[in-house]
């Protein structure tokens, strides 16, 4: 591969692809708070084993 | 007799003769990291070791590098096998809390903008004639992450490693001089006073335990080249958050990291020998080094602009800056920034999220470009 193409190819799919991953996680982590939201006892639970 | 006497004291000033004028340059430049490791505090637990490797290394007949010597074994063991790197992550991930990101996971594109100088210098690198592999090394100082940019140059192009990584390092160190006026330029005064709510509710203890594994499942399956490194840093993060193996947790955070900062530092130091660290190449990578955390740091801010327009100014576009993984100077970096146009504005938490998030996304930015590389059979 010419050294052209390689800059090229790593510059957009690398930049394309870490955006890309992060904003999917955004995604999951917000389904994981649906799922899993904070509670009140979250909280008396911490101060508990403290 | 005396010829004995004469051949013997001749033994003792060999290493003088034999010392070489990149020897004593190299030695000033270890007494130099030295210096701004103990009196200016810069990053002392990596430059102390890294500055005193390099006096060892270029001491004549030392033989410190050699085969058989004390530092070579140290860099075959620790560098060479990417043990180092991936035992500091451990210790890294026990260490992160990142709370402040699940509260508010927005925040952690800004940690993918912040990369965006890995492959813009990686780009630039090219055009100066650097190798593909040589370039791919060089870029990955645009991650602000140490033990990121030693894991993908000792794979790759071991021959950059002293560069790369006195890079690295040093310029993590000078994030609180790099950034700040490149965050002044690119911001409005109205846009630095912009002040963030702070969510009302935390992330659930569940949560923080679950966001490690799915972390490290999708992430690794995305970038399957990363996941040494991903997998340790939020195995470290898991001890931490399920408190189920604190013992494990601690030695993580303490005595592991601090002996494997000291192996690794020597290790690095070891790399600076004279001859072949005293290079044009080398001054330019260290110039490449510089212009990737500036781009890092321009991309995350502009970045933190676009969203401060999307979301109608609910983000300030300074913690675009604390998108690179410079952990916790770039998140300090903003908070001083914001504080000086507005003193009562507090965005330390949300630099905090955007740090972390950027920790996660230099180590993804890494393991894509190696899994990229793989796919393309380079390497």
């Amino acid at each position: 591969m010419d050294t052209f193409t390689f800059g090229i190819t790593m510059t957009i799919v690398g930049m394309g692809s870490t955006l890309l991953s992060l904003w999917f996680l955004t995604l999951i982590i917000n389904l994981l708070k649906r799922i899993f939201p904070y509670r009140e006892s979250d909280e008396k639970g911490k101060e508990a084993k403290s | 007799m005396i010829d004995a006497l004469l051949s013997g004291l001749s033994g003792l000033v060999m290493g003088f003769g034999l010392l070489t004028i990149e020897n004593i340059i190299m030695m000033s430049v270890g007494c130099a990291l030295l210096y701004l490791g103990i009196k200016k505090n810069y990053e002392p637990l990596l430059l102390v070791p890294i500055g005193f490797g390099a006096l060892l290394v270029n001491i004549p007949l030392a033989g410190m590098m050699a085969p058989d010597g004390l530092l070579r074994h140290f860099y075959d063991a620790g560098v060479m096998t990417e043990i180092f790197p991936c035992l500091i992550f451990i210790g890294i991930g026990a260490m992160t809390d990142f709370g402040p990101l699940l509260e508010n996971p927005k925040i952690l594109l800004l940690g993918a903008a912040g990369q965006f100088g890995i492959f813009l210098t990686l780009g630039l690198a090219l055009l100066l004639g650097f190798s593909q592999l040589d370039a791919v090394a060089i870029g990955i100082i645009g991650a602000c992450d140490g033990p990121t940019s030693i894991y993908v140059t000792s794979k790759y192009a071991p021959h950059l490693l002293g560069a790369v990584s006195v890079a690295a390092y040093g310029y993590m160190s000078l994030v609180p001089l790099i950034q700040p006026p490149i965050m002044r330029i690119l911001t409005t005064d109205k846009e630095r006073k912009v002040r963030m709510e702070y969510p009302k509710k935390s992330a659930s203890p569940a949560l923080k335990i679950l966001f490690p594994v799915v972390v490290t499942i999708v992430t690794c399956l995305i970038a399957p080249m990363g996941t040494p490194l991903m997998g340790m840093i939020m195995l470290g993060n898991l001890m931490r958050e399920s408190g189920a193996v604190s013992r494990l947790t601690k030695a993580s955070e303490n005595e592991i990291a601090n002996v494997v900062t000291l192996l690794l530092g020597l290790s690095i130091g070891a790399t600076m020998e004279g001859a072949a660290f005293l290079k044009p190449q080398t001054l330019l990578i260290l110039g490449l080094g510089f212009i990737a955390i500036c781009l890092d740091t321009v991309a995350g801010v502009l970045f933190g602009k676009l969203m401060c327009l999307l979301t109608k100014g609910k983000i300030n576009p300074l913690i675009g800056a604390a998108g690179i993984s410079a952990y916790p100077m770039a998140a300090r970096v903003v908070q001083t920034e914001g504080r000086k146009y507005d003193e009562n504005n507090w965005l330390l938490m949300h630099a905090v999220g955007a740090n972390t998030g950027g920790q996660i996304g230099s180590v993804m930015a890494a393991g894509i470009m190696l899994s990229v590389l793989k796919g393309m059979g380079i390497g």
